[in-house]
C-alpha cells in the first residue's frame, strides 16, 4: 500500500473525529427524527383514506385506558388481585379433599407395613419422609398451580402482557437499564431461569447483565404457591370472615409490587455504581388484542407450567425428604443434625426474625424453591411435634407451635422473594454470562438485599414493641 | 489477495457481508422495512426455496439470502432484519443501515404495511436519504381494505418520487409489479428522485457546514448530506463504521475468501 493512501485514510478518519460532535446532542437528534416523523405524517395523512372502522378504535381506545399514566398501574394492580383471589378461593376446597385422601392412603400404608414388621428406619423414611413430603407438594400446590397458571395463560393470550411491559419500559428506562428488561422481568414471573435466557434479547451488555442480575428478585411459579398458602393462612385471618380471601389476594399482590419496586431499585443501583452507562432506546410493538384459544391455554398451562412445576418439585421433594430425615434421625454427641445445624443458624436467623429451622429449609431448598415450605414442614415435625397436617390450618398450627408470628410469616415471604436464585438459574446465568464472577454476585447480592430488608423490619418492628 | 481486488466495488460485499455471488452480472437487492410487515413473506415469495441463512460476519443477526431469476438476470435478494429506523440504536439498525450505505445494493425494497402507514414511512424516508435506488412495496393490501384503510398509491409514488408497488404478498399478489419495478431500478432503466425530508434551518446550516468540510475527502464514496446528519448527532457507530468498510480497516471479519469474481467494471 502507498503511502499517500495511507495518509488519506487518515485525513478522512480525523476530519470525521473532529467533526463529530463529541457530546451526544440529544436535542438535535431529537429535531432530526421529529422532522422525519412530521414528515411521514403529512405524507400518510394525504395519500391514506380512512373508512370508518370501528374495530380499530375500540382498540385503541383500550390501549389508551390499559397503557394511560394514570389508570395503567391501578389497572395492573386490580387484576392482579383478581387472579391471586380466583386462585386462592378456588383452591380451597381441592387442597382440603386432596390431603384428605393422601392421609387416608397413608393410614393404610401405616398398617400396612406394621403387618408387614418392617423396620422402623425403613418406615421412617418412606412414610412420614418421602410419602408425606409428596403428599404435601402434590395437595398444596397442585389446586393453586391448576387454577393460577391458566388465569396467567389466559391474559398472556389476551394480549395483556406486553401492555403491562409497555407501562414498566417507562420506569426502567427512568432506572437507567433497557426497557426490554420490563419483557424479561415479566417472563421471570413465570420461571427465573427462562427470564434470564429472555434477556438475550437486551443487545448491550451492560443493560443485558443487570437484567439478569435482578430477574430473580420477582417470584417465580415455583415461589407463588408458598406465598399464596402463607397468606392465606396468617395474614388472612387478620380480617374478619368473608374477607380473608380477599385480604390474602391482596396482600400477595403487595409483594410482587414489592418485588418489582426492588428490581427498579436495584437496577437503577447497578447503573449508577458498577454498571454505568445510558439506557439505549428501543420501539415496543403493541400486538393487537386476540381472541384466547381456551383448548390451548389449558393445554399449556396444565401440561406445560403446572405439570413441569409439580414434577420438578416431586422430584427434587423426594430426595429431599430422606435427607431431611436422616438430619432429623442421626444423633452426633445427644441432638440430631438437623438441630444442630439449626441451633448453629439460629443466632444469626433470629436477628433478622427467621428461625434456623427457616435458613436451613431455604439451603437445603436451592435445588428448587417449590419445596422450601415442605422442607420446613418436616424439620418441625421430625422435631417431635408429629401432628397430622390433613389441612391447612393445621399447618398454621404447626407453625404457631414452633413460635410463629405475624412477624416470622411476613419475614418469611419477604426472604422467598430476595434470595439466593435456585440452582437451576444460577446455572443459566453462568452459563449466559459465562462469568463466575458475576454469577458469584448474583448470589450474593439478592440474599444480602434480603438480610437487609429483613434486619430493618424486625428490629423496627422490635424497638416499637409491635411483637 | 491481490491488489485489483481492492478496487473492484462488488467484492465488498463478500469480505464485509458474506455475500458471494455466482455470476458476476448478478444482482444484489436488499430487503428492508418494520418488523412484523410480511417481509419474509415477501422474501419466500420471490426467492421459493433458493435460500441459503447465515450470519452478519461479527455479528450474532441472522441474515437470510435467496435467489430469483427475472426476465433474463439473476438476483440475489438480502433480507435485512426488520427494524423501525436506521438510526443504529441497535445492532439490527446498524447492520440493516451498514448493509444499504456500504453494502451498496443494486436497488432496495422497503415493505410496508398499508394499515399503518405512517410508522412504516419514517423507515423509508431514512432509507431514501442514503439511496436512490429504492422500490416501495406497500404489502398487507387486504388487510387494510379490511379495516376499511384505503392507500392513494398514484399519489405516494408522486410524493414520494419512487416507485410504488402495491402487494398482498400471502396470495402472490403484486410480486410480479415488484420485480419489474426492481429489474428497472437494478439495471438503471428507470431513475427516481426520492423526496428528501428538509429539516428546520439550524440543521440545514450545520449540514452545508459540515458537508462543505467532507466534500473533499469523501467525494463519491458517501453521501455527504447523510454522513453529515449522523456526525451532528454525535452517532459514534459511523465512525466505526466508515473505517470499517470505507477506509478498509476491518479487523474483526472472519473470512475473506481471496478469489476476485470481478473485473474492473
Amino acid at each position: 500500500m502507498d503511502i499517500s493512501k495511507n495518509r488519506d485514510e487518515y485525513n478522512i478518519t480525523e476530519l470525521l473525529k473532529n467533526t463529530l460532535d463529541r457530546e451526544k446532542n440529544e436535542q438535535l437528534k431529537d429535531l432530526i427524527v421529529s422532522s422525519i416523523y412530521a414528515e411521514a405524517e403529512e405524507i400518510a395523512t394525504d395519500v391514506v383514506v380512512k373508512g370508518g372502522s370501528k374495530k380499530k378504535d375500540w382498540d385503541k381506545k383500550l390501549d389508551d385506558i390499559l397503557t394511560s399514566r394514570y389508570t395503567g398501574f391501578p389497572i395492573m394492580f386490580l387484576l392482579l388481585g383478581v387472579v391471586f383471589w380466583i386462585t386462592i378461593i378456588g383452591s380451597n376446597l381441592p387442597s382440603e379433599m386432596l390431603s384428605n385422601l393422601f392421609f387416608k392412603i397413608e393410614d393404610h400404608l401405616t398398617i400396612w407395613f406394621m403387618s408387614l414388621n418392617a423396620p422402623r428406619w425403613l418406615y421412617g423414611i418412606l412414610i412420614p419422609g418421602i410419602y408425606r413430603t409428596l403428599a404435601w407438594v402434590v395437595s398444596v400446590m397442585l389446586p393453586p398451580m391448576a387454577i393460577f397458571f391458566p388465569l396467567f395463560t389466559f391474559l398472556e393470550d389476551l394480549g395483556y402482557l406486553p401492555r403491562v411491559a409497555f407501562n414498566l419500559d417507562r420506569l426502567f428506562k427512568k432506572a437507567g437499564t433497557h426497557g426490554k428488561q420490563s419483557l424479561t422481568m415479566s417472563m421471570g414471573f413465570g420461571c427465573n431461569a427462562a427470564g434470564i435466557i429472555a434477556c438475550r434479547i437486551i443487545e448491550s451488555p451492560r443493560e443485558r447483565l443487570i437484567a439478569m442480575l435482578t430477574n430473580n428478585f420477582v417470584p417465580c411459579n415455583g415461589r407463588f404457591p408458598t406465598l399464596i398458602a402463607l397468606s392465606t393462612i396468617f395474614l388472612g385471618g387478620l380480617a374478619a370472615g368473608q374477607f380473608i380471601n380477599l385480604t390474602a389476594s391482596l396482600f400477595v399482590s403487595i409483594l410482587v409490587i414489592a418485588s418489582i419496586i426492588v428490581t427498579l431499585a436495584i437496577s437503577w443501583l447497578l447503573s449508577k455504581t458498577w454498571l454505568k452507562g445510558v439506557p439505549s432506546s428501543f420501539t415496543l410493538e403493541l400486538p393487537p388484542y386476540r381472541k384466547p384459544q381456551f383448548g390451548r391455554i389449558l393445554y399449556t398451562s396444565i401440561i406445560d407450567r403446572t405439570i413441569f412445576v409439580l414434577g420438578r418439585a416431586v422430584a427434587i421433594a423426594a430426595p429431599a425428604g430422606v435427607i431431611i430425615w436422616l438430619l432429623a434421625n442421626i444423633n452426633v454427641s445427644g441432638d440430631s443434625i438437623l438441630n444442630h445445624s439449626a441451633a448453629f443458624l439460629q443466632p444469626f436467623a433470629n436477628l433478622i426474625g427467621l428461625d434456623g429451622f427457616i435458613l436451613m429449609a431455604f439451603i437445603l431448598g436451592f435445588p428448587a424453591n417449590e419445596i422450601v415450605l415442605p422442607i420446613l414442614i418436616m424439620s418441625y415435625m421430625a422435631e417431635g411435634a408429629m401432628l397430622e397436617l390433613n389441612n391447612i390450618q393445621a399447618m398454621k398450627e404447626l407453625f404457631v407451635a414452633n413460635g410463629w408470628t405475624w412477624l416470622t410469616t411476613l419475614n418469611f415471604m419477604l426472604f422467598t422473594l430476595f434470595h439466593f436464585p435456585c440452582g437451576t438459574t444460577l446455572w443459566t446465568i453462568k452459563k449466559e454470562s459465562g462469568s463466575n464472577k458475576w454469577t458469584l454476585f448474583s448470589a450474593v447480592m439478592p440474599t444480602v438485599v434480603g438480610v437487609i430488608i429483613l434486619f430493618t423490619i424486625t428490629q423496627s418492628v422490635r424497638l416499637l414493641g409491635l411483637v | 489477495m491481490n491488489s485489483t481486488c481492492r478496487s473492484c466495488p462488488k467484492t465488498a460485499l463478500n469480505q464485509n457481508f458474506n455475500i458471494k455471488l455466482k455470476s458476476y452480472d448478478e444482482f444484489i437487492i436488499a430487503l428492508a422495512g418494520n418488523p412484523n410487515v410480511g417481509k419474509s413473506t415477501v422474501f419466500n415469495a420471490l426467492t421459493g426455496l433458493k435460500q441459503h441463512t447465515g450470519n452478519w460476519p461479527g455479528k450474532t443477526v441472522s441474515n437470510a439470502r435467496g435467489n430469483y431469476r427475472y426476465k433474463d438476470k439473476r438476483f440475489t435478494l438480502v433480507d435485512l432484519p426488520g427494524t423501525y429506523s436506521l438510526l443504529a440504536n441497535s445492532v439490527e439498525e446498524q447492520v440493516a443501515r451498514d448493509f444499504i450505505c456500504f453494502g451498496k445494493p443494486d436497488a432496495t425494497i422497503v415493505v410496508a404495511d398499508a394499515t399503518c402507514l405512517e410508522r412504516n414511512l419514517n423507515i423509508v424516508l431514512q432509507i431514501m436519504e442514503l439511496t436512490d435506488k429504492v422500490v416501495l412495496c406497500i404489502n398487507l393490501m387486504d388487510e387494510a381494505k379490511r379495516k376499511g384503510i384505503l392507500v392513494d398509491i398514484e399519489k405516494l409514488k408522486r410524493k414520494l418520487g419512487i416507485p410504488v408497488v402495491a402487494t398482498i404478498a400471502r396470495k402472490g399478489e403484486g410480486l410480479d409489479n415488484l420485480m419489474d419495478k426492481t429489474y428497472n431500478i437494478a439495471l438503471g432503466l428507470e431513475t427516481t428522485s426520492p423526496k428528501q425530508v428538509q429539516y428546520p434551518k439550524v440543521i440545514e446550516d450545520k449540514i452545508d457546514k459540515i458537508s462543505k468540510q467532507l466534500q473533499n475527502t469523501l467525494k463519491d464514496k458517501l453521501n455527504t448530506r447523510w454522513v453529515a446528519l449522523r456526525l451532528m448527532e454525535g452517532d459514534t457507530t459511523i465512525l466505526e463504521s466508515i473505517g470499517m468498510f470505507v477506509l478498509d480497516k476491518k479487523d474483526t471479519y472472519i473470512e475473506r475468501e481471496g478469489t476476485c469474481i470481478y473485473g474492473y467494471q
